[in-house]
């Protein structure tokens, strides 16, 4: 498997005040092409610090990232924004939608961006990136006339949208009920059957056991690296769910 | 750098999403370049016209008055003892060489009749040099001649006023009138002047020759003032030390004894007026600046206020991959829409309300168009920085520390 993501000693120190926090402590991790792993680990044990740095959103104070090959800590600042536009899809913790901005316009943003014009149509591209999370109806709408789960969701459509190689989701489930959790974990297999290599945070267990490897980490630090044994299926459990519905409703 | 069209869509899309802080940029500016041009208009207008005024006086002029001051610890009655005579005219024309024109005044005034209409105005009765130290032409006729002064001959010029009122549209050149139940024939009409710095129609006189007014009109000896014109403005202080010497020679007045006339300049008299108008444009300058500036903190505000919710923004376009010059193209070229369209605005609008002042108003402005291009470049450049400023900083962050600023 090539790897895609090679991380080597990497640390991010921040300086708040007289205080040095230590966000990562020195973390090595390689990430082969169309892998699907979980990251996991308590509240402010650098999880998001680490996606940032995977994404090309924020520079580490020490240590090595290659992407693809490519040793990044050495890149221009235009590069990078080109990594972000070209290879990355990025949802974030917190949705970060333009506010009054239509879901359209929110989800056409990264191709406005893209300087390849590797897709010719971006307003028929984005409307479809809407269609596939269900959104056809909400298409319209601004952020504050969307509920967090429909947030997250056209979240999720601008990260795919410009058809990205890695995606990078910081608790995409976070805000959603557990049957929506579901769809959009099936959304996530079906496109890393189709051979993405995504990166999920999350804090649900069940959730960790969609993805293929579940990376723990602790103050800064990976404690636990270890493959999913038993992995669910979401399209089966959506089939059970739904049976449930049809015999107890 | 993106496409240009991409950026201006970018641009124009933000700038009416925004709707309110875009007005109020705008606004800021429009009243910054608006109060400006017309405040500095406002001052140069008055400027103008009291430099009219007083070029219609006319060039190099130097009064001579009587003093009315004591003279030997006597003080002398008011008019009891008017000390200008038709010989101190005549000593100045004779002796100065540094005056070109001079000319007795001697004003009066009453009811003038012609045909069956009557007027009551004023008679001046001047010299024939009058009409060059005051720069006055005709319209029609002939201005009377030393001669006509000598022989104390009974002719007059009627103002454009006095035209009006006694002839309206017919030429009253020839005709015969009735001043003060003394019999002139009419031999010009003087061209209209409009008002002095007191707002006095300068129209409404007749002019007579200085002697025939005297002796014919006033039976008197003394004349009111004389005028004088000066070779140059820039011999005009001599000119007035020379008449001085003159007058105090034909006045027999012994050293160390104060003069029994008064000299005044054309340069004094400009120089109080503009000192005046110097002070008011000062003034309306300090209250446009003092406006220009509110008009650029008020951009500035609105500006800064919105720099978090910009700098999230800026956050969110770096990171699904604008680079830091997209974001700094899109915002330079909102800022110089916003104020390009302030600034031509807040123009039309300086340009309305000096139309309405000169219109319907006393005030009287002068649009500057240097004043139209500081105002236009100053509020500009303002809105330029403040919306430009904030940007370069925010496109200098990592993605994610805009993202995270509050
Ligand atoms: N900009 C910052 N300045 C200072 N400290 C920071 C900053 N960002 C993160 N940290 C610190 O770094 C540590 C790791 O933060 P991080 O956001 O990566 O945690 P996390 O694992 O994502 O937590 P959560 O599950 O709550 O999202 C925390 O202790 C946090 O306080
Ligand atoms: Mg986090």
């Amino acid at each position: 498997m090539k790897p895609v993501i090679e991380i080597h000693n990497i640390t991010k120190t921040y300086h708040v005040g007289e205080i040095d926090v230590h966000a990562l402590n020195g973390v090595d991790l390689t990430v082969g092409a169309g892998e699907f792993v979980a990251v996991m680990g308590a509240s402010g044990s650098g999880k998001s610090t680490l996606m940032n740095l995977i994404g090309c959103l924020d520079e580490p104070t020490s240590g090595e990232y290659d992407l693809d090959g490519v040793r990044v800590s050495s890149l221009s600042r235009d590069a990078y924004a080109d990594i972000r536009n070209q290879k990355i899809g990025f949802v974030f913790q917190g949705f970060n939608l333009l506010p009054r901005t239509s879901a359209l316009e929110n989800v056409e943003l990264p191709l406005f961006y893209d300087r390849q014009k590797r897709i010719s149509d971006p307003r028929k591209a984005a409307q479809e990136a809407l269609e596939r999370m269900g959104l056809d109806d909400r298409m319209d709408h601004e952020p504050n006339q969307l509920s967090g789960g429909q947030q997250q969701r056209v979240a999720l459509a601008r990260a795919l949208v410009n058809q990205p190689s890695i995606l990078l989701a910081d608790e995409p489930t976070g805000n959603l009920d557990s049957r929506t959790s579901v769809d959009v974990m099936s959304v996530f297999q079906e496109l890393n059957d189709q051979g993405m290599t995504i990166l999920l945070v999350t804090h649900e267990k069940d959730i960790s056991h969609y993805t293929r490897r579940i990376v723990e980490m602790k103050d800064g630090r990976i404690l636990n690296d270890t493959p999913v044994r038993s992995r669910l299926i979401a399209r089966e459990v959506l089939e059970s769910l739904k049976g449930v519905e049809e015999c107890c409703n | 750098m993106l496409q240009l069209t991409n950026l201006f869509k970018a641009a124009f899309r933000s700038i009416l999403k925004n709707r309110m802080r875009s007005l109020l940029t705008s606004l800021g500016i429009i009243i910054g370049v608006s109060a400006v041009i017309v405040m500095v208009g406002v001052g140069a207008g008055s400027q103008k016209q009291i430099a009219d005024q007083i070029n219609s006086l006319g060039t190099n002029m130097i009064l001579i008055m009587p003093s009315w001051s004591r003279m030997g610890g006597v003080s002398r009655g008011a008019g009891s003892f008017n000390r200008l005579k038709m010989s101190d005219t005549e000593a100045i024309r004779e002796q100065a060489t540094l005056v070109r024109y001079v000319s007795s005044i001697v004003f009066s005034g009453g009811q003038v009749i012609a045909g069956g209409k009557n007027w009551n105005t004023s008679i001046h009765g001047v010299d024939p040099d009058y009409r060059q130290i005051r720069s006055w032409d005709l319209t029609s006729g002939i201005f009377f001649t030393e001669r006509d002064v000598r022989t104390r001959k009974k002719v007059a010029i009627l103002g454009a006023t006095v035209q009006k009122e006694l002839y309206g549209d017919t030429d009253p050149i020839g005709d015969r009138i009735r001043i003060r139940n003394t019999p002139f024939t009419v031999i010009g009409v003087l061209k209209e002047k409009g008002q002095d710095a007191r707002g006095q129609d300068q129209d409404d006189v007749i002019l007579a020759p200085s002697t025939t007014v005297l002796y014919r009109l006033k039976g008197d000896n003394f004349i009111n003032m004389i005028q004088a014109s000066a070779v140059s403005l820039d011999k005009i202080d001599l000119a007035q030390n020379e008449l001085a010497g003159i007058l105090r020679v034909e006045h027999a007045i012994d050293y160390g004894q104060e003069d029994d006339f008064m000299i005044r300049n054309q340069a004094e008299i400009t120089e109080m007026a503009s000192e005046t108008s110097r002070i008011m444009t000062l003034l309306l300058g300090a209250v446009a600046a003092v406006s220009l500036v509110v008009g650029g903190i008020g951009i500035m505000n609105i500006m800064l206020v919105s720099v978090t919710e910009r700098t999230r923004e800026i956050g969110i376009r770096m990171s699904v991959g604008a680079r830091g010059s997209d974001i700094l193209s899109q915002f330079l070229l909102e800022a110089v829409v916003l104020s390009l369209t302030g600034g031509i605005a807040g123009i039309l609008l300086s340009a309305a309300i000096a139309f309405g002042l000169n219109q319907w108003s006393t005030v009287y402005t002068v649009i500057r168009p240097t004043i139209v291009i500081l105002s236009f470049t100053f509020s500009g450049a303002v809105g330029v920085f403040f919306g430009f400023y904030p940007a370069r900083k925010a496109a200098r962050l990592n993605p994610i520390d805009a993202l995270r600023y509050e």
